[in-house]
């Protein structure tokens, strides 16, 4: 028998994984359709909602607002830039670069909005 | 030669470039997913060109610059709001629709509202819009090769009818896809080129102004030439802002615009593709315009012969003598006839698409029932433009968009945007839609429409049957909570997250 004591044995527990919370990726809150994942999905939908919503408007105000313009002022019609006259000039022209513009912003945008969409399901 | 030779040479020509831009799809054609939506691989480019292709029909290409010759200023608000029709489509419809997965607009009905009934519905209206849409496309088509070339008026709409029916048989949509990309350009070149021209000789004779002349009685003069508001009267608001509502609203409820946005890859390249589309018809409605303008200085007399339709076909031999002239008379007819044919093929897919899957599915299967569609899609509105010639080519696309926008705007609208629609508030929304707009409309063309306010409120119907139309669809389904689609949730997170983000996203439609 031997008197020199027995080596030390470190014990650990092997369960230290249980006691750390467990993380749900947001994904699969989605995916059970819990109340966390509505949240994600209508903050996604009130974005891009808010954006379309915003395009519109703008459109809405700046060509929609032509008619109402002439009809209250129907001295404006005989107006002419660079010998064109005016409503010629806004609804055969200008017009057009106008919407693409609007059009080429919205796409950026909902695009960035997407990208934030996917970045925050990610990342949590 | 004769102008007549040199016109029958360009339509020839546009036939013949069909068929053949055609055939060379027709060998990528093979399954039924290649026949319905080409598979879903069209790039934006190609795919823009394609829509734009389509999209541009009769009404654009000649409708557009006669009413301007006729009416002046106020009718450049139809161009805008076919242009501004895309935005709106852009901004609400594109990218969800695209995600939703369905081939066409009753597949998106039914699996957005898990309803057979809104399914039936919407398969219903698409061939009667289709319909109504194809009509006018073969009348024009007469009409453009009875004026140049002296043939009878039914010539045109069954030649048209005969070369769209073989391209959409033997190639289907990836076909189509080719002929309707390559005719856009055609028909930009047809429009641009003799303009070069005409523009030269108004600047060499002084670059006067169209509304400073006179062009005799029973015509537009000119300060309420250039005036932006439509019609005579105290309705002109009222009737400029109904004209506004539905070209804004009516083009995302076309099927043939529609059925396009499937055969983007994704979400984010259907909205790209569509961008693309607005650049596209900008710089062709840039045209049409100056063809009317230079029309009241050149052309007065085709006001008073009521013929304005034909400017575009008829300004460039008159402005320039000789072979050259005749020549791009001869171009102009060929562009219109390219227009007449993608304008058709686009909706004989779409109608055939729904005819299909909705009527011969059962009996048919895949491929087969797809041609079987396409002649039954055909046939029946060239059997009713051959029957019908009085209805004007104008009236009856006008009917299409005020129909569209007060049906299929508010189902895809609500349906994208708001879940708490069901089945039985979309099916009544659209069918008080769709009755008041073509009740109005029918009124107005067979003539029993009183004048006053009734006649313009009649006349114009779309700036009171759409919001008429999302209000019976909002309250009905709000009355009707029960009937709430069960997988209305899964259904929102298919339309609106991006692809790239791992999700469960309900089973697709078929």
């Amino acid at each position: 028998m031997s008197d020199s004591p027995p080596r030390r044995v470190r014990v650990t527990s092997p369960r230290t994984v249980a006691t750390r919370a467990q993380r749900v990726p947001a994904a699969r809150e989605i995916d059970a359709q819990t109340m966390l994942g509505e949240v994600y999905m209508s903050s996604l939908l009130r974005s891009q909602l808010r954006l379309a919503l915003l395009a519109l408007a703008a459109v809405g105000v700046l060509v929609g607002g032509i008619p109402l313009v002439f009809w209250l002022f129907p001295d404006l019609t005989s107006v002419e830039v660079l010998a064109v006259p005016l409503p010629w000039l806004l609804l055969a022209f200008a017009v057009y670069p106008f919407l693409f513009g609007i059009g080429w912003l919205y796409v950026r945008a909902a695009e960035r909005n997407e990208r934030d969409f996917a970045d925050v399901l990610e990342r949590s | 030669m004769t102008a007549a030779g040199y016109s029958v040479l360009g339509v020839t020509a546009v036939f013949v470039a069909t068929l053949a831009v055609g055939a060379y799809g027709w060998r990528f054609s093979r399954t039924t997913s290649d026949f319905f939506v080409a598979s879903r691989t069209v790039r934006p480019g190609l795919n823009a060109s394609a829509i734009g292709g389509e999209y541009l029909s009769a009404a654009s290409f000649l409708g557009v610059a006669g009413l301007v010759l006729a009416f002046g200023t106020e009718m450049l608000w139809y161009p805008v709001g076919w242009t501004a029709g895309y935005l709106v489509l852009l901004v609400l419809v594109a990218a969800p629709l695209r995600r939703s997965g369905a081939y066409t607009l009753p597949d998106f009905a039914e699996s957005r509202l898990e309803s057979r009934g809104v399914r039936r519905l919407s398969a219903l209206l698409v061939v009667a819009i289709g319909w109504l849409y194809l009509m006018p496309q073969f009348q024009g088509a007469g009409i453009a090769l009875a004026s140049t070339t002296g043939t009878g008026s039914w010539l045109g709409g069954v030649l048209v009818a005969t070369v769209v029916l073989v391209n959409v048989l033997f190639g289907g949509m990836r076909s189509i896809t080719f002929v309707q990309a390559f005719q856009y350009w055609l028909k930009l070149t047809a429009l641009l080129f003799p303009l070069l021209f005409m523009v030269g000789i108004w600047m060499g004779d002084g670059a006067v102004s169209p509304a400073s002349v006179d062009v005799g009685s029973g015509s537009t003069p000119g300060d309420a030439w250039e005036s932006p508001l439509a019609g005579p009267g105290e309705h002109q608001l009222y009737t400029t802002y109904s004209i506004i509502v539905a070209t804004f609203l009516g083009t995302m409820g076309l099927p043939h615009v529609v059925v396009r946005f499937y055969t983007n890859p994704d979400g984010g390249a259907a909205r790209r593709t569509t961008l693309f589309v607005l650049a596209l018809l900008g710089v062709f409605y840039l045209l049409p315009p100056v063809y009317g303008g230079l029309g009241r200085l050149y052309a007065p007399d085709l006001i008073a012969d009521g013929r304005t339709d034909s400017v575009v076909l008829e300004l460039p031999a008159r402005m320039l003598d000789g072979t050259l002239g005749d020549l791009l008379s001869a171009l102009t007819t060929a562009g219109a006839f390219a227009a007449f044919l993608s304008t058709s093929s686009g909706l004989t897919v779409a109608v055939a698409g729904v005819i299909s899957q909705d009527v011969l599915g059962r009996r048919l299967g895949g491929v087969r029932a797809f041609q079987a569609g396409a002649v039954v899609a055909v046939l029946v509105p060239l059997g009713l433009a051959l029957a019908s010639q009085g209805l004007g080519v104008a009236q009856a696309v006008g009917l299409a968009f005020a129909f569209a926008a007060s049906t299929f705007c508010p189902l895809l609208v609500l349906g994208i945007w708001w879940r708490r629609l069901t089945g039985v508030g979309a099916i009544a929304g659209m069918l008080v839609g769709g009755g008041c707009a073509g009740g109005a409309v029918m009124a107005t063309l067979l003539g029993v429409a009183p004048g006053g306010w009734t006649g313009a409120l009649l006349g114009q119907p779309a700036a009171w049957t759409v919001p008429l139309a999302s209000l019976v669809m909002v309250g009905v389904s709000l009355a009707t909570p029960r009937r709430l689609p069960p997988h209305a949730a899964r259904t929102m997170v298919r339309l609106h997250t991006p692809e790239a983000v791992q999700l469960d996203r309900g089973t697709l439609p078929r």
